[in-house]
């Protein structure tokens, strides 16, 4: 048992998601030591944590997709859209306000935005694996659809009337001192990590990604599960999309825009490769954070918070260049 | 002389008005290795893909164990124990030597990964094959040689049970050294009984290990013979012109393709 142990951890801890830790703890440490007062701060921790809570559950899903070589740049519309018509059914259901609302219509209200974020997953999925487009193309397409259509649902404004039950638990409430969010966050992370690090699920879409046509050859439905990896990816838009409704008590269709630039940025900063077949969730966690903890310090510290993109930009093309030559040292071998 | 395992009894197949096998009779003994050679578009790969299932034959009939059976796609031939290797071997180069041979056949309940259980079956195929080169079977695909790479799709075809395996000229980009462990690699698999069915292009190396040489002359099986009963000099005259001595087809036709 123990070389396998062994081996898990070095699964775990890839050379690229070991360094992005060191970045993260470096940052961490810099902005602390700048100052302690504010940055250290149980205040802080939380405010950082929850606001990087529904990039985070994005992330979890682009992951997979990363991985086997794919890409979805629709992921902060579907979030948009599967908001809208959550917050819209649970209106209609309360007579058109549901502000105080019972939890029933919660339920119903996050079956709804789960499913609105799985029927534009399996669209992708469809439109990548069955008719093959490229990833890019479809998500492109439906980036602008899903937005556009969420926005034809709610005449382009924001959908108000979400529910105190719902806002006051999972949007700002707390269990232990720990915000809701985020532990719903933790849950859907812990999930997926399970899932890519520990079944054939999560086996088969390294192999996908890592070679399609091997993957084919001994028999891997490559097709379907392609579009499972689209589909999760949805379902966790739609996620997204309720958690932020909770959170700002308000399903807004604007300032999503860059949800999904932020997520692939998350992604491949905590070494996921854009060629596919290597990744970890471990490492989207790191990725999705530094932009956070940039932000935030930078705010703390008095630095111009228009740095904070600069910066991001700087770390995810170093780790980006770092994977590449990696890769082309291995080809070379 | 051992049992035939799997026997093709004239095979037919044209891809559209090109008639690339032309009424095939092949053997392939257990405990045995048989060389398959010819030219360039003899219609080597072809074969080799009729057997796995990838190209459906268009008449003919395929004996296997001595049963009549109709292979469809990879998979059923995989569930007969007819494995093949190709030359490009698909390997996933971002998994692991355990990843890559249990991939699509993962073991484990649930959709879970057994890893240890796969891991242990791994080192023990690679030991009972005598495979010293590689150090560990956790090592990534994408660090290995050319020859650790073919070592690691031979034995991953060999993990399961198979029967009958092909490989599709295992030696072709080696240097000295990795061809020589290939060529034990394939002994090997003869002394464990299975059916070896081995395409190269270099005579040394079919002299080498097989038992038997096949050779296809533009779609036709020109000879089938045991090796110790022909020479160097009859297989390239077979290869080149169909036929040799007595050896052969009796009337080779002109190149037409």
């Amino acid at each position: 048992m123990t070389p396998q142990r062994k081996s898990l951890a070095k699964r775990l801890v890839g050379t690229n998601t070991l360094w992005i830790a060191l970045v993260l703890l470096l940052l961490i440490a810099v902005f602390g030591a700048l100052r302690p007062d504010a940055v250290l701060t149980v205040f802080t921790l939380q405010t950082t944590l929850v606001e990087t809570s529904v990039l985070l559950v994005l992330a979890v899903g682009m992951t997979f997709v990363i991985i086997t070589s794919g890409i979805d740049l629709s992921v902060g519309s579907v979030l948009v859209f599967s908001g809208v018509t959550s917050a819209m059914t649970m209106n209609s259901l309360n007579g058109g306000d549901a502000t105080n609302a019972g939890w029933g219509v919660v339920v119903v209200g996050l079956l709804v935005a789960l499913a609105s974020g799985a029927a534009w997953g399996l669209l992708n999925g469809l439109l990548i694996a069955k008719a093959k487009i490229p990833p890019l193309i479809v998500t492109l397409g439906s980036f602008g659809a899903a937005l556009g259509a969420g926005q034809l649902i709610s005449n382009g404004s924001n959908v108000s009337g979400v529910p105190n039950v719902l806002s006051n638990n999972l949007g700002t409430g707390t269990t232990f001192g720990v915000p809701n969010l985020v532990i719903l966050a933790a849950v859907v992370t812990a999930l997926g990590a399970l899932l890519l690090g520990t079944t054939r699920f999560g086996r088969h879409t390294y192999a996908i990604g890592s070679n399609e046509e091997a993957a084919r050859r001994v028999g891997i439905g490559v097709t379907r599960h392609l579009m499972a990896v689209y589909l999760l990816a949805g379902v966790l838009a739609g996620l997204a999309g309720f958690m932020a409704m909770a959170y700002f008590r308000v399903a807004s269709v604007t300032g999503h825009d860059t949800d999904n630039l932020n997520a692939i940025a998350g992604v491949v900063l905590g070494g996921t490769s854009l060629f596919g077949g290597a990744g970890s969730i471990v490492g989207t966690i790191f990725g999705v954070f530094i932009p956070a903890v940039l932000r935030k310090g930078f705010v703390i510290v008095g630095v111009n918070v228009y740095w904070q993109p600069i910066a991001v930009a700087i770390v995810l093309v170093a780790a980006v260049w770092f994977d590449q030559s990696r890769r082309k040292a291995r080809d070379r071998s | 002389m051992s049992e035939p395992i799997l026997e093709l009894r004239g095979i037919n197949k044209s891809f559209g008005p090109v008639h690339v096998l032309h009424d095939i009779d092949f053997t392939v003994r257990a405990g045995e290795v048989t060389a398959l050679v010819g030219d360039n578009g003899a219609g080597k790969s072809t074969m080799v893909k009729s057997i796995a299932g990838i190209h459906p034959i268009d008449s003919g009939e395929v004996l296997f164990e001595g049963q009549p059976v109709t292979i469809h796609s990879p998979r059923e031939a995989a569930d007969y124990g007819i494995e093949v290797v190709y030359q490009d071997l698909a390997l996933c180069e971002n998994l692991d030597i355990v990843q890559n041979m249990f991939l699509g056949r993962e073991r484990g309940k649930y959709g879970l990964l057994d890893e240890a259980d796969m891991e242990q079956a791994a080192r023990k195929t690679l030991a009972s094959l005598s495979v010293r080169t590689v150090k560990s079977v956790r090592t990534s695909v994408a660090s290995l040689s050319g020859g650790q790479r073919q070592t690691v799709a031979i034995a991953k075809s060999v993990l399961w049970d198979s029967k009958v395996v092909l490989l599709d000229e295992p030696t072709a980009a080696l240097g000295v050294a990795q061809t020589r462990q290939v060529l034990d690699l394939v002994r090997r698999l003869a002394e464990q009984g299975l059916g070896v069915v081995l395409i190269s292009h270099n005579m040394n190396d079919v002299f080498e290990v097989s038992d038997r040489i096949a050779c296809l002359y533009l779609g036709r099986m020109a000879a089938q013979l045991p090796t110790k009963d022909v020479t160097h000099g009859q297989v390239v005259e077979l290869i080149t012109a169909g036929r040799s001595g007595d050896l052969g087809i009796a009337r080779p036709e002109t190149a037409t393709i």
